[in-house]
């Protein structure tokens, strides 16, 4: 009965609907409007679960379809649907959603109303990019995302949140003009904004440059690579809590994602062409932006470049596919470079979550997020000590925990391709471990540091809550991925199959 | 030439128009203060009636000439049109408020402001360089007399002096491009100049002589760089209801008129006009976007900003395509409904004593009205063009226009413009949002302000349901 229901519909509206419901009932009563979200996010959560159930893992066929005509003028669709790729991370999201409301539950005192709804429409519009089929709807998706980020940042950030929210806008927004730019040529060129025609369109070299470069621009800077990084920290430092979670948890995947949806297929052979450069750029992303993080004296901003350095991860895996097929021609080996690269999505998204939301919860009670206020906090939160170190653990990337599976993957298909490589991006396990471990050691272990932490307490409810259901999926990722890397196989295959074969085929010069 | 009285029948709307101005010009005489209410309520039941009577004969394809050629009622005219009357009608509700507070409420205030109306009317719908010109003069020195409508401000009447003397001379330019075409071609019907234009046995150089002087009286009227000059000051000085009709309904007629002149009569020179256009566009969006950053005046950052939109109308335009057209005017549209709900919060939030025009101004108006900044958080980002709100349709519109025209680095330099745009809004918006309220103005703006802005506010966002329809009717009134 589930199946008939427009699920995706559901999925990007039923939060959007609330934000506006949430927003109505206003602070007058701030906890009623708490519940009312919490409760809309626990719904859209549930929405998840007749999703991932009738969802068919052996076709890489869009599925749930939606379509119904928009802008007929330029032949834009209400268009979703979903296939191996979107759907753990419209599942990613949701958790996510509900944790971070959980988590700013008391912490959040002014107008919480707008910041639980900022939140909402957050999760709707993240719902949304990875539903969207038509590109011009996940264009929509993808800037309307900016608007409620800029404002959680900017309301409820640190001191100089305004120079922190700028940047991220601006910096964002500029990125994705020119993706606008090369959609529109698209359009121009197939008639058509639908995700399925513009992958299967005929590109010469020259066209396929330009746009991988344009998207590049977009995804590069929402992923985000090196050297367009540098948003980050500033945003993540002075974002509050539950902003970090969500922008670490999932707003960088949306880069990911997008190369996934838009350069490989639409530009194959740029991709396959250029594939060194984001190689590149990848590994310096790994190992300069690992050895940025071991300097770092502020532990969210530790944790933003440790992120950047994951996130060199997911390009590596995505990019390596190109230059494995390229030598051997076998779809098979470049499949786990993928496949890895997507499993290390999922898992950053749980993992620096639960790191994001581990210093919140010292943030809240010291008001300090500089390492040195901070040591030996071990003996006075002896619980939260426990979670931090596993959540470390699993930063930097300890087997069993989901943070070993996507970096093994993808450092194993770049050994297929060349040991150089791999031994750079295995630097990671080191530096990781390194700067991860050093952190814990300086703020959890040794003594007692000052008088604030001697009156540490020990984690709440609310906060066992949050720490104890990322513990949960970063545990059970890391156990047993086959439920993941399961439901994406068939749509990596096919992905695969779709990037090895030219586009230039058939075309002049 | 005219035949029979029935000929005159598709002018319709303009003549009822004329008719209920000259009533209120006298009818204003004989109301007092306490009952000039009246005066406001019949200038809007003429608007509802200009467009009942405009939509009575509604032809989305149709295209009837009255008086041999001088007037042309066509659909796209039609369209224009009836969101001049729309946009006229949002303006009245905001204006009253602020005249009221500002004891400026005054009947001659609905007799320029529809007098103007149908200058824009005329404007609109001229087929003929005379009516064309009949037209302009008719909405200018409306304008120009409701610019000083405060004659005891000498701000209002210096701005009103710089525009009534740019004004004119952009109109004497106008007339001079157009002397050289009527002495070149030796029509001053438009359709007929484009018919013996299109045979090409013309000197060229007379013809490039009177493309540059039309294009520069169009571009004075549009605002574009390098004729921008005016705009920040008089938008800065007129009283800020004035300032609000000056920048919305204006710029559609503005888009009829240059549609009228370039793309029906000029059509054969489309290449020459088209390329100057550019250079208006490209340097409109620069020096509007660059200029917008550094106002602390939100009146005059507006008027920036109306500078940089303009490139944005005129890349459609360049485009000389049906589409291009459909997409600045489309563009012409969404923007003179974000203009007015700009301004409209501008008077919203002032009243008797303290006009809320800085961007200080807005200081922490999340925190005293969040309603209030939630519409104006909309109406920014329609303006700055962020999906899903309806500003960034019609850029998307403009840009599809001008790459399918083969203009792809503008349209390159206009995006990255864009951001650079953004900043400013972003700026309105981090000071409703995140900085501490500086003063404790109560709110007195009546309920009849208050639904107008709340529906100006929420038709940013609503009007992307219904971008389909609305796009599919400007390019049906182009073709």
């Amino acid at each position: 009965m589930s199946a008939d229901w427009p699920l995706l519909s559901l999925l990007v509206w039923l939060p959007i609907a609330g934000a506006v419901a949430v927003l109505v009932a206003g602070d007058r009563n701030a906890g009623a409007a708490k519940w009312l979200a919490l409760l809309v996010s626990l719904a859209t959560l549930a929405l998840c679960l007749p999703l991932w159930s009738n969802f068919d893992s052996s076709t890489s066929a869009m599925q749930f379809v939606e379509r119904t005509p928009w802008i007929t003028s330029f032949a834009v669709d209400y268009h979703l649907g979903i296939d191996g790729f979107s759907l753990p991370l419209i599942v990613l999201t949701c958790i996510v959603t509900v944790l971070v409301l959980i988590a700013g539950w008391e912490v959040i005192e002014y107008k919480p109303s707008q910041y639980v709804a900022a939140f909402l429409a957050l999760a709707g519009l993240m719902n949304g990019v990875f539903a969207a089929q038509d590109a011009l709807l996940f264009y929509v998706f993808f800037e309307g995302m900016l608007i409620p980020m800029f404002i959680i940042i900017g309301v409820w950030g640190g001191p100089r949140r305004v120079y922190a929210t700028m940047k991220f806008f601006l910096y964002t927004f500029l990125g994705s003009v020119f993706m606008l730019l090369g959609l529109i040529y698209l359009y121009l060129k197939g008639q058509s904004f639908q995700l399925a025609d513009l992958q299967t369109m005929s590109l010469s070299m020259s066209e396929q440059t330009w746009l991988f470069f344009a998207f590049l621009l977009a995804f590069a800077v929402k992923i985000p690579m090196w050297p367009v990084h540098t948003w980050l920290p500033d945003a993540h430092v002075e974002a509050p809590t539950g902003g970090s979670m969500v922008l670490a948890a999932v707003m960088l995947k949306i880069g990911g994602y997008g190369f996934l949806r838009f350069s490989l297929p639409i530009a194959p052979d740029a991709s396959a062409e250029f594939a060194w450069l984001i190689i590149a750029m990848s590994l310096i992303a790994v190992v300069y932006i690992g050895f940025v993080a071991l300097a770092q004296q502020d532990m969210k901003k530790l944790i933003a470049y440790s992120s950047i350095s994951h996130m060199g991860f997911v390009t590596l895996g995505l990019f390596i596919a190109f230059a494995l097929v390229a030598k051997s021609n076998s779809p098979d080996t470049a499949a786990l470079g993928v496949q890895g690269a997507m499993v290390q999505m999922i898992s950053h998204g749980f993992v620096s979550a639960a790191m994001f939301g581990a210093v919140g919860v010292l943030y809240d009670r010291v008001h300090s997020r500089q390492i040195a206020d901070y040591g030996g906090v071990v003996n006075t939160m002896p619980w939260f000590a426990t979670f931090m170190v596993f959540f470390a653990m699993a930063n930097c990337g300890l087997p069993g925990t989901s943070g070993f599976v996507g970096e093994f993957m993808v450092i194993l298909a770049a050994a297929k391709h060349s040991l150089g490589i791999a031994a750079l991006a295995a630097v990671t396990l080191i530096l990781g471990a390194a700067y991860t471990l050093w952190l814990v050691k300086r703020v959890i272990f040794g003594d007692v540091a000052n008088s604030q932490v001697a009156e540490l307490s020990d984690l709440n409810g609310r906060e066992w809550v949050v720490l104890g259901t990322l513990a949960f999926f970063v545990l059970f990722i890391g156990l047993w991925p086959a439920p993941v890397v399961d439901v994406m196989q068939s749509s990596v295959e096919a992905l695969l199959r779709h990037i090895t074969t030219s586009k230039l085929m058939g075309l002049p010069g | 030439m005219i035949d029979t009285w029935t000929d005159l029948l598709p002018m319709l709307p303009e003549l009822f128009l004329l008719g209920m101005v000259n009533l209120i010009l006298i009818a204003g005489l004989f109301i007092d203060e306490r009952r000039r209410g009246l005066v406001h309520f019949i200038a809007t039941l003429t608007l509802a009636f200009a467009a009942i009577l405009t939509l009575r004969d509604f032809d989305i394809d149709g295209r009837v000439a009255v008086a041999g050629g001088m007037f042309i009622r066509d659909g796209a005219g039609d369209v224009l049109k009836l969101f001049v009357y729309l946009t006229m009608g949002i303006v009245f509700v905001y204006a009253k408020f602020y005249l009221r507070t500002h004891k400026l409420f005054v009947a001659e205030f609905y007799t320029l402001a529809l007098f103007s109306v149908l200058g824009m009317c005329v404007l609109i719908s001229g087929g003929n360089l005379l009516t064309i010109y009949l037209g302009l003069e008719l909405m200018a020195l409306s304008s120009y007399a409701l610019v000083a409508l405060d004659r005891d401000s000498p701000v209002a009447a210096e701005s009103a002096m710089k525009y009534f003397v740019l004004g004119a001379l952009a109109s004497g330019l106008l007339l001079y491009g157009m002397s050289i075409l009527y002495g070149v071609t030796g029509s001053l019907d438009l359709s007929e100049i484009a018919t013996r234009l299109s045979s090409g046995e013309y000197p060229k150089v007379v013809l490039a002589f009177a493309v540059v002087f039309i294009v520069v009286g169009i571009g004075f009227k549009f605002g574009a760089v390098p004729f921008h000059m005016w705009v920040p000051d008089v938008y800065q000085g007129a009283p800020t209801a004035i300032t609000l009709l000056l920048a919305s309904a204006p710029k559609l007629a503005a888009v009829g008129m240059t549609f009228r002149l370039l793309s029906e009569g000029l059509e054969p020179l489309a290449r020459d006009w088209s390329q100057m256009l550019g250079f208006l566009a490209l340097m409109s969006l620069v020096v509007g976007n660059f200029a917008a950053i550094a106002q602390t005046n939100l009146k005059r950052m507006l008027a920036y900003s109306t500078i940089s939109h303009v490139g944005f109308v005129l890349l459609g335009i360049l485009a000389g395509s049906d589409d291009g057209m459909a997409a600045a005017m489309f563009y012409a549209i969404t923007y003179a409904l974000m203009t007015t709900g700009a301004f409209g919060m501008i008077i919203a939030l002032s009243n008797a004593g303290f006009e809320c025009e800085r961007i200080e101004d807005f200081k922490g108006l999340n925190q005293r009205n969040p309603w209030f900044a939630f519409l104006m958080l909309l109406i920014l980002a329609s303006l700055a063009g962020f999906p899903p709100l309806v500003g960034f349709f019609s850029k998307l519109y403009v840009l599809q226009a001008a790459i399918n025209a083969g203009w792809l680095w503008l349209t390159v330099v206009a995006v990255v413009m864009a951001v650079i745009g953004a900043y400013y809004y972003l700026r309105v918006i981090k000071v409703m949002y995140f900085d501490e309220p500086e003063h404790e103005h109560a709110l007195q703006a009546p309920g009849d302000v208050r639904v107008v802005l709340a529906a100006n506010g929420l038709l940013q966002l609503l009007l992307t349901f219904f971008v389909g329809s609305l796009t599919a009717l400007c390019v049906a009134a182009w073709q």
